[in-house]
């Protein structure tokens, strides 16, 4: 996993999540007190693992760091607890890819380690029999 | 309280300079400056230095090479709004009293390729996470999809500031391009081709500033005396998906205002004029989108009005409100501490009427805009 504590590896998978009990916001990953309103105690919870894609592209040199497959898809995934998620997308063709379009969470592999570990990660894919939601896609 | 003027700037042009250190570039730009504004060895009380990948005590490197310490010397780092950052110090202390006369500069020599940033965590590089030509492109899809924004104008944009760029003696690329050019080049993050972003690079730039009641009008080296009527920083306030402070997550509504249209604010309050009121802007355009929000959050433009600001002619050379005549980072490159001083330099040599080929003629006013990560926004309003 390439950082403990911010997604279940679980079957779903889930975002680990925090709620402020006194504004209602979310925050990924969990935060320390709620980030917009400063309240002490956030608490924990899991995202829902379906939402809509708001914005994506694709990398397609590889980045500081980064020992992956490339290219890969960055994109926005809006989430019904009112959450826009920064993640990676399985599509890296960004012209298969449509605003609003339906998709779901993923755990994939990243690369192997040093010890032979396959590295994890979060990320988003279009979700089983969703078709693309239309729209201006590519060019 | 006394006003602020600009006594004298300088600069080190940017590009790349594999002979030069980051203390070589200061030395050029400050001793420019310094000899512009008439100011010696005790001239001025206290120095700001705006830098990045610097390092530990660039600004005293610099100095010390000058013969000029003694005075507090303070490195300020606000990623590309550091230059301003370093103004709003400096104007600040001498508007309260505390200095006469203040050296503001900042040198660069950045990396090459995508900026490896010490902002991301270690997991975030692992994971792609930490692709900053991505949430570029990531705003520029938002722009397409909501505010009408093709490819092709973003194209445009860069054909109009290398085009400006090119009666720039001092920008990394002097050489004009075109749409079909630009659109041939390699995607990089779509929407985004390798056109469409700047060149992290070199260079310095230097300002001194000093209390308006000690510069007779008229006199001294500056044949027109330029007011800093505003100096802001602002940070992010959280919110945005998108926001340069580059969370992992935010709300799902666009509500939060921009740490750009925060600091843009606070600078047309404390200059008492509005967006209405400028001739000429540089901003940030990191890359083509950007210039095209930045137009938005500065209120150059009602929001999602960029494109047909761009499609009017507004923006260039010529136009109602010329945006980046120096050729914007798009054509100079972008050394992060230096990045906002080079806009004030060339902001404060266009008030002057210095900039030949590329002068908005008549210019009165003028903004200089940077944003990036942190958030990081710098705001800077200069008259004549």
């Amino acid at each position: 996993m390439v950082r403990p504590g911010l997604f279940t590896d679980a079957d779903p998978p889930a975002l680990l999540a925090s709620r402020c009990a006194a504004c209602g916001s979310h925050h990924f990953p969990r935060a320390d007190a709620c980030t917009y309103c400063a309240a002490e105690g956030p608490e924990p919870v899991e995202l829902s693992a379906r939402g809509t894609l708001w914005s994506w592209t694709a990398v397609t040199a590889p980045p500081p760091g980064y020992e992956g497959e490339i290219p890969f898809g960055v994109g926005v995934v809006e989430l019904p607890e009112g959450v826009r998620v920064i993640t990676r997308l399985t599509e890296s063709d960004p012209g298969a890819l449509a605003e609003g379009q339906e998709m779901e969470l993923r755990v994939v592999p990243l690369h192997r380690d040093a010890e032979g570990n396959d590295v994890v990660t979060y990320a988003f894919s279009p979700a089983a029999g969703s078709a693309p939601a239309g729209g201006a896609a590519g060019s | 309280m006394s006003g602020v003027v600009v006594a004298g700037v300088g600069l080190h042009p940017f590009g790349r300079f594999d002979d030069a250190s980051t203390t070589d570039l200061g030395v050029v730009a400050v001793r420019a400056a310094l000899r512009e504004a008439g100011v010696g060895q005790g001239g001025f009380q206290a120095a700001f230095c705006g830098t990045a990948y610097g390092g530990v005590a660039t600004g005293h490197k610099v100095l010390s090479r000058l013969g000029m310490t003694g005075m507090p010397i303070v490195d300020v780092e606000a990623g590309c709004a550091s230059g301003g950052a370093a103004l709003m110090v400096a104007a600040g202390a001498i508007r309260a009293g505390q200095y006469d006369t203040v050296l503001v500069f900042g040198t660069e020599k950045m990396p090459k390729g995508i900026i490896r940033s010490s902002f991301f965590e270690p997991w975030q590089e692992e994971a792609g996470l930490a692709a900053t030509p991505a949430f570029f492109a990531l705003r520029a899809q938002r722009l397409r999809l909501t505010a009408g924004v093709t490819k092709d104008h973003l194209a445009r944009v860069v054909v109009k500031n290398r085009r400006h760029g090119a009666a720039n003696p001092d920008a990394m690329y002097q050489k004009e391009t075109s749409v079909d050019e630009v659109l041939a080049s390699r995607v990089v993050c779509e929407p985004l081709h390798l056109f469409m972003l700047c060149s992290p690079n070199e260079g310095a730039a230097a300002v001194v500033l000093r209390r308006q009641d000690l510069v007779p009008a008229g006199s001294g080296s500056s044949p027109v005396p330029v007011h800093l009527a505003a100096a802001v920083l602002r940070s992010h306030v959280p919110g945005s998906v998108l926001s340069e402070s580059t969370p992992l997550a935010g709300l799902a509504d666009d509500t939060a205002p921009a740490p750009s249209t925060l600091a843009a604010t606070d600078a047309y309050e404390e200059a008492g004029l509005g967006p209405g009121d400028l001739d000429v802007v540089e901003c940030q355009d990191t890359d083509a989108a950007r210039e095209l929000l930045s137009c938005e959050e500065l209120g150059l433009c009602e929001p999602g009005g960029s494109a047909a600001l761009l499609d009017s002619g507004a923006t260039a050379l010529g136009g109602r409100l010329p945006v980046n005549p120096s050729g914007g980072l798009l054509s100079k490159g972008e050394p992060l501490g230096a990045s906002a001083l080079g806009q004030v330099v060339e902001l404060v040599r266009q008030l002057r009427g210095e900039c030949g080929a590329r002068q908005v003629e008549g210019a009165r006013t003028a903004l200089s805009h940077t944003v990036g990560r942190g958030a990081n926004a710098g705001v800077v309003i200069l008259t004549r």
